[in-house]
């Protein structure tokens, strides 16, 4: 079986340099407060973008946006040229209908922090259930999908466990095999290891490495900043709902622009060297 | 290394250490066997019981047949009212608000009207409404019915017992809809599911583990409910053995003849409740921690 048979390599197909995904000037309040006030971010093809910043900076706000969980006040986004959510009908910008926003979101996958596997669901139901009812891959298919992917990750004997028996680690490592079994064009990452237990963090951003040289196209919401310095081609630094860095990695943590950013990343630094400690 | 201590605890061994005696568990268990005694006492030499009349009477033709319509009227009402209850659930929870507005107006009025107020009601319906007819409102008349022919009791029976019973199960089913983690209808909607694969497959399964005890609880109390449909003359279980009586005027046997078959009947559903509570803690702490005390008790 090759990588390419199980979803693990992409292949590139935006060959006009254009970006796969476009968010431009999006904003987003909830109540009185506003999580996002003109945010912008562009991804191309097989990029591996992290997203960082102090909490309530709006980095979990705008990747629910980009998957439509979350709707948005203004500005607009873009994914393989589609308007994301709206569309111009009779003149006007209007709201997709449900049909047309879930078939812009079967293109993208998202890991959830809670990970968020379906608990009444073995294993490899909760891998082969959206490719077969959302995607019309076979019965067959889908189970030889994610018993590959589960054996690449290390997981095979746990096909038939059920979510709660299994670590958390585990856990986020059988979200990650059912965001990628549908073959989606981007994986959408919140906060994947902010849940866990810190000897379990490793398993899972080794799985996340895996996938990001084998080429998928990434946006990742972390906490994690040696893992954003390591595997990141770009790093963005969020600050009250704006991007105000976004640079590649080398450049983000040698040489930071912004004073907020230098100091984001001497805290940081120092915390993680406690951790070390 | 071993010391004399050591070496004398080793002898004992705590495997053949009796039973401590415990003066007061004694007694409470003389009391409460005496109370037991007595009440047996009672049933058996209290000849008004008549317990002979109650053996000739409980496999009695017509006891059965209103058996029959009380366990009927308790499936059908649980299946309407399920149904509806459910549509009502997701109705309440909807974010367009007239149709929020119509489902809570809906279990507000059929929850706070008593069901023998109801049943009463339902079968008067033809003083209110002399014909019931479907056509375009306030246009021509495509189909009529006379109400008095439409309504007999086993509809009016049906129709109350059930929307009574759907205003219930609509409360519980939104307490199960509201248990369920937000986050895995985040993953349900970011998978590309749709809002029925996810309210059928997603979210009703899990919030089965909430909704079936108090389910359970609401059939139990709906089959004693139909003994209400004998004020508008339906022939359920208590109105059979009433009919009885009043020809034989063996008002306590009968009476008892119906408690028996209620009794049974609720046993069943007890058992029946468990099994299914089991079935739908797949894949929680719960049936986890059962596995694992029954692995331990292999183990022993």
């Amino acid at each position: 079986m090759t990588m390419e048979s199980s979803g693990l390599i992409v292949q590139p197909r935006m060959a006009d340099g254009s970006p796969l995904l476009r968010v431009s000037q999006v904003r987003k309040r909830f109540g009185d407060q506003v999580a996002l006030d003109g945010a912008s971010l562009d991804v191309y093809e097989g990029e591996v973008v992290a997203i960082l910043g102090p909490s309530g900076s709006g980095k979990s706000t705008l990747v629910r946006c980009i998957d439509q969980l979350e709707s948005i006040d203004g500005g607009s986004m873009s994914f393989e040229g589609d308007l994301l959510g709206f569309e111009e009908l009779r003149g006007h910008l209007r709201p997709l209908t449900d049909a047309g926003r879930r078939r812009q979101r079967r293109r993208m996958s998202m890991v959830f922090q809670q990970f968020n596997l379906f608990p009444h669901w073995t294993v490899l139901r909760n891998i082969t259930e959206a490719p077969m009812r959302v995607h019309g891959v076979s019965a067959g298919e889908a189970r030889r999908r994610a018993l590959e992917l589960l054996e690449r990750i290390g997981l095979a004997d746990k096909a038939h466990a059920y979510p709660r028996h299994l670590s958390g680690g585990q856990q986020q490592r059988v979200a990650i095999a059912r965001a990628v079994a549908v073959r989606p064009r981007i994986l959408l990452f919140d906060e994947p290891t902010s849940a866990l237990d810190p000897e379990l963090v490793d398993e899972v951003l080794q799985t996340m490495k895996t996938l990001a040289a084998a080429g998928h196209t990434m946006v990742v919401v972390t906490h994690e900043v040696a893992f954003a310095r390591e595997v990141a081609d770009r790093c963005v630094f969020m600050a009250d709902g704006r991007v105000v860095e976004d640079r590649p990695s080398e450049d983000f943590f040698t040489d930071p622009r912004s004073e907020r950013l230098r100091t984001f990343l001497t805290r940081s630094g120092r915390s993680q060297n406690e951790v070390a400690d | 290394m071993t010391t004399h201590s050591a070496e004398s605890t080793a002898v004992i061994d705590v495997e053949h250490a009796r039973p401590r005696v415990r003066p007061l568990r004694i007694i409470g268990g003389l009391l409460l066997a005496s109370v037991v005694l007595a009440l047996l006492w009672f049933l058996i030499s209290n000849e008004r019981f008549e317990w002979p009349v109650v053996a000739e009477y409980l496999f009695n033709g017509s006891v059965l047949v209103g058996l029959g319509m009380s366990l009927m009227l308790t499936a059908i009402g649980m299946v309407l009212g399920s149904v509806l209850g459910t549509f009502l659930a997701a109705g309440q929870l909807s974010d367009f608000w007239p149709v929020r507005m119509a489902s809570m107006g809906f279990v507000g009025l059929f929850r706070g009207i008593p069901p023998l107020v109801q049943l009463i009601f339902w079968y008067n319906l033809a003083y209110l409404l002399p014909r019931i007819s479907v056509g375009v409102p306030f246009g021509p008349e495509l189909f009529s019915w006379s109400t008095n022919d439409l309504i007999t009791p086993i509809t009016a029976a049906i129709i109350g017992l059930s929307l009574h019973e759907a205003a219930y199960m609509a409360e519980i089913i939104r307490a199960g809809i509201l248990s369920v983690d937000q986050g895995q209808r985040d993953a349900a909607s970011a998978m590309g599911f749709s809002r029925w694969h996810t309210f059928t497959r997603i979210i009703l399964p899990q919030a089965m583990r909430v909704i079936i005890p108090p389910t359970g609880s609401q059939v139990i109390a709906l089959l004693k409910g139909t003994s209400l449909v004998s004020v508008i003359a339906m022939g359920d279980l208590l109105h059979a053995v009433q009919v009885i009586y009043n020809r034989t005027y063996e008002v306590v046997p009968m009476l008892i003849v119906a408690v028996i078959w209620y009794l049974v009947v609720v046993t069943v559903l007890t058992v029946i409740q468990r099994r299914v509570e089991d079935h739908f803690g797949r894949g929680t702490t719960r049936i986890a921690v059962k596995r694992t005390a029954r692995a331990k008790e292999r183990q022993s």
